[in-house]
């Protein structure tokens, strides 16, 4: 019976739209179509740039050009025309980072609609944010209150004029430009993003959370962010993301990179709502993001929390390099694949220092069409002496359209470490089902419901602030998909 | 009448279990019904609460003045019929809290109702934990996750007490109890009986009907209520056994 019901459930329930399909009419100065050194000029110049910062983006770019696409994912993808590409957006009238009396109204607008408050007001939910739109940061918040205790967060372009000694003594010593086709395209053409820098034994007092939104038309959005803790410092960090419809792909290729030393902690954590394209899988964002963290020093913890809900194709392995002795890396990930959607996405684990530890939490949920796929490397090198991992990747299917994967490569090297693998795949039973239909929740409702219950494990590891957001976006995604 | 069903044919995958069967509740009453297993008895209640799979290849099942045989499953509950489960699923990850919340907040929204205020559903939970002696351990934990066979039916009384139904089904819920557990849940039915509301008993056993006392008494056998009567006929059909219903039913 119970292929039947679910397919009966599969065809009757209908609809889900992406909520945040907008687009807003902002005048945009663009740079022309396509990639050339000259383009890379064109970028540097008008953020007025110094020549090292120039320099780096012709070497990756040079690099870039010897490079061929990966095709090692589980991912299908007619080819992408680099040169088709508009790679520098900015909002033309230029916003006033001191005042946000200044900051274009249909900015402001959109965020409001995208339910992100930039008005220092409204200090209550505590969050400091970073908006960067298309290929510029147009407000960040709270930056005062931050600078109070030593604090600096700021848009990566402010970095480089402000900060250049930071930004230049840490960029790409994590993910450097040579490290992947994407990093090395990143590096080459990145736009703005995010820069945080928390001083020696400072706990920051705020969330902080950068919202990237991709407006102008054919424009990739390649932003980077820094974080650096320095020792004992700690900071909580949050990204969301979302983008108009449009049938064309567009395309995202982020780079992130973390340093904790001694002592120091970072959570990072990733809403990512890109749009998915339509239900026939026409348009919808290329995300290909590569993110690192390094524990530099002993007893330093990176975790990296992950909802992936968005994009039509996501390729993303945000990783730890534990390099400082009792370093700890954690990786909780939900990927929820719908309709047409792929996502190929897990994480590293480099154990080289001593008794370093490392947890693995992967929920991929499929519905529709889709391929949702966990690929992870737990490598634990002969000086990780007794290190430890855990590691847990489940799928859930709903219907029997979908595929879920799972690739997980490990590779240890001595004989003191642990590593250990637990994998299941489920369908969601159709007695559960009925059980809460029984109770008067219908079959949207209920499926929302479970699978927000299957995910809860890694949802419990978001700020509160992201939770109830990553919750309803949940069950939005998976709107008429289901059985 | 509350509940009236008409010469019911119930077919699984194209098997006939239920044939043609009868029955009349209305408001006010305690109707059990009892049988061997593999009678039909849990087929029936999916039938009434409208489970996918459980075709009606003949017959009417009204309710409250409607012909429900087309209606889904959760608008039958919103119309207030309640089933205990003879196997509670577990749901994991999604708390008790969670769970009644969201039942009670779509069955108003049905009732065109606005969502219960937080401060007044955590109190309604307290009330109806005492009636049904259920502890907060278990009321913190996901749904049925981790409950033993006792506690998964009282949990199924305790839904039944926070969503008062007009009809409530209760699907072998003495089963697998010890006594005090039996009581407690007789307790959470007699305190829920109204005039207003009705209840259908499942019963393996007469002990249950020593302490919540129907009615009506139905002997199911073969898919069809073969005999009925008062609830001398419990008494009747423990002390002569199920092999004096076949003699009965082949008559
Ligand atoms: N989901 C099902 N698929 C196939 N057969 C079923 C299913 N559920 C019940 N049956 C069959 O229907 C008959 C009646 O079962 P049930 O209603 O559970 O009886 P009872 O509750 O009286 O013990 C049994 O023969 C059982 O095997
Ligand atoms: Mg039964």
């Amino acid at each position: 019976m119970s292929d039947q019901t679910n397919n009966n459930i599969l065809d009757e329930v209908t609809k889900g739209e992406y909520k945040f399909g907008f687009y807003t009419d902002i005048e945009n100065d663009l740079a022309p179509r396509g990639l050339t050194e000259d383009t890379i000029r064109f970028i540097s110049a008008k953020k007025e740039e110094p020549e090292w910062m120039l320099e780096f983006r012709l070497k990756a770019f040079r690099h870039w050009q010897t490079l061929e696409e990966p095709e090692w994912a589980h991912l299908h993808h007619p080819p992408i025309d680099f040169q088709d590409i508009i790679y520098f957006a900015s909002p033309k009238k230029k916003p006033q980072l001191n005042s946000l009396d200044e900051v274009d109204p249909e900015l402001l607008e959109t965020f409001d609609k995208l339910g992100i408050s930039l008005d220092e007001q409204k200090r209550l939910s505590g969050v400091a944010v970073d908006a960067v739109i298309d290929s510029v940061s147009v407000k960040t918040t709270f930056q005062d209150t931050l600078a109070k205790h030593g604090i600096i967060f700021c848009s990566f372009s402010e970095a480089v004029k402000n900060h250049p000694e930071l930004v230049k003594k840490y960029m790409g010593t994590v993910v450097p430009y040579t490290d992947n086709y994407y990093a090395a395209l990143n590096s080459a053409v990145f736009s703005d993003g995010s820069f945080c820098y928390i001083p020696k034994g400072v706990r920051s007092p705020l969330e902080l959370s950068t919202y990237f939104r991709i407006n102008a038309a054919n424009t990739g959005q390649f932003e980077r962010t820094l974080i650096v803790a320095e020792e004992g410092g700690y900071v909580s960090y949050m990204e969301g993301c979302t983008a108009p419809m449009r049938d064309e792909n567009q395309l995202h290729a982020a780079i992130v990179e973390i340093i904790a030393m001694d002592d120091a902690e970072v959570k990072y954590s990733t809403v990512q709502n890109w749009y998915p394209g339509d239900k026939q899988g026409k348009g919808g964002v290329y995300n290909f993001v590569t993110k690192r963290g390094l524990c530099k020093g002993n007893r330093s913890k990176i975790s990296w929390t992950q909802v992936e809900t968005g994009s039509s194709i996501t390729w993303k392995y945000p990783s730890c390099v534990l390099m400082g002795d009792n370093s700890i890396g954690e990786f909780y990930s939900v990927a929820v694949t719908n309709n047409y959607q792929q996502a190929d996405t897990g994480t590293k684990m480099i154990h080289l220092g001593k008794n370093t530890r490392s947890t693995i939490i992967s929920k991929g949920i499929s519905a529709g069409r889709s391929n949702n796929s966990y690929r992870g490397l737990v490598k634990i090198m002969p000086g990780a002496v007794n290190s430890r991992n855990f590691s847990q990747c489940d799928s859930l299917l709903l219907g029997d359209q979908c595929g879920a994967h799972t690739f997980p490569y490990i590779d240890t090297r001595n004989q003191s470490s642990i590593v250990e693998h637990e994998a299941t795949t489920s369908k969601i039973s159709e007695d559960q089902l009925f059980y809460c239909n029984q109770r008067g929740i219908d079959t949207e409702k209920a499926i929302g419901l479970i699978v927000n219950g299957y995910a809860k494990e890694v949802l419990n590891k978001l700020p509160m602030e992201f939770a109830v957001e990553a919750q309803k976006l949940l069950s939005i995604t998976l709107e008429g998909s289901v059985g | 009448m509350l509940l009236n069903i008409k010469n019911l044919t119930v077919a699984i995958e194209g098997k006939e279990i239920i044939k043609g069967l009868n029955l009349q509740v209305n408001k006010g009453e305690v109707h059990a019904i009892m049988g061997p297993n593999g009678t039909g008895k849990s087929t029936l209640a999916a039938a009434i609460t409208g489970r996918e799979g459980y075709e009606v290849t003949e017959g009417e099942i009204w309710y409250k003045d409607q012909n429900i045989i087309e209606m889904d499953a959760d608008e039958r509950a919103n119309l207030g019929i309640f089933l205990s489960f003879q196997y509670p699923v577990e749901i994991p990850g999604v708390s008790m809290t969670n769970f009644m919340r969201t039942a009670i907040n779509a069955q108003r929204e049905y009732r065109g109702l606005p969502p219960m205020p937080a401060g007044e559903f955590l109190k309604l939970m307290e009330e109806k934990k005492k009636l049904v002696d259920i502890h907060s351990k278990l009321t913190n934990r996901s749904v049925n996750e981790g409950f033993s066979g006792g506690e998964k039916k009282k949990n199924e009384i305790f839904q039944m007490a926070l969503l008062e139904p007009t009809l409530a089904i209760l699907d072998e819920t003495d089963s697998g109890l010890d006594i005090d557990a039996l009581r407690t849940v007789a307790k959470g039915v007699n305190e829920l009986r109204s005039e207003e509301n009705a209840f259908v008993v499942i019963t393996h056993y007469q002990r249950l009907l020593e302490y919540i006392v129907p009615d009506f008494v139905h002997v199911m056998y073969d898919g069809k209520i073969v005999k009925s009567g008062s609830k001398n006929l419990a008494l009747e059909l423990e002390e002569k056994g199920y092999e004096w219903l076949k003699e009965h039913s082949l008559a």
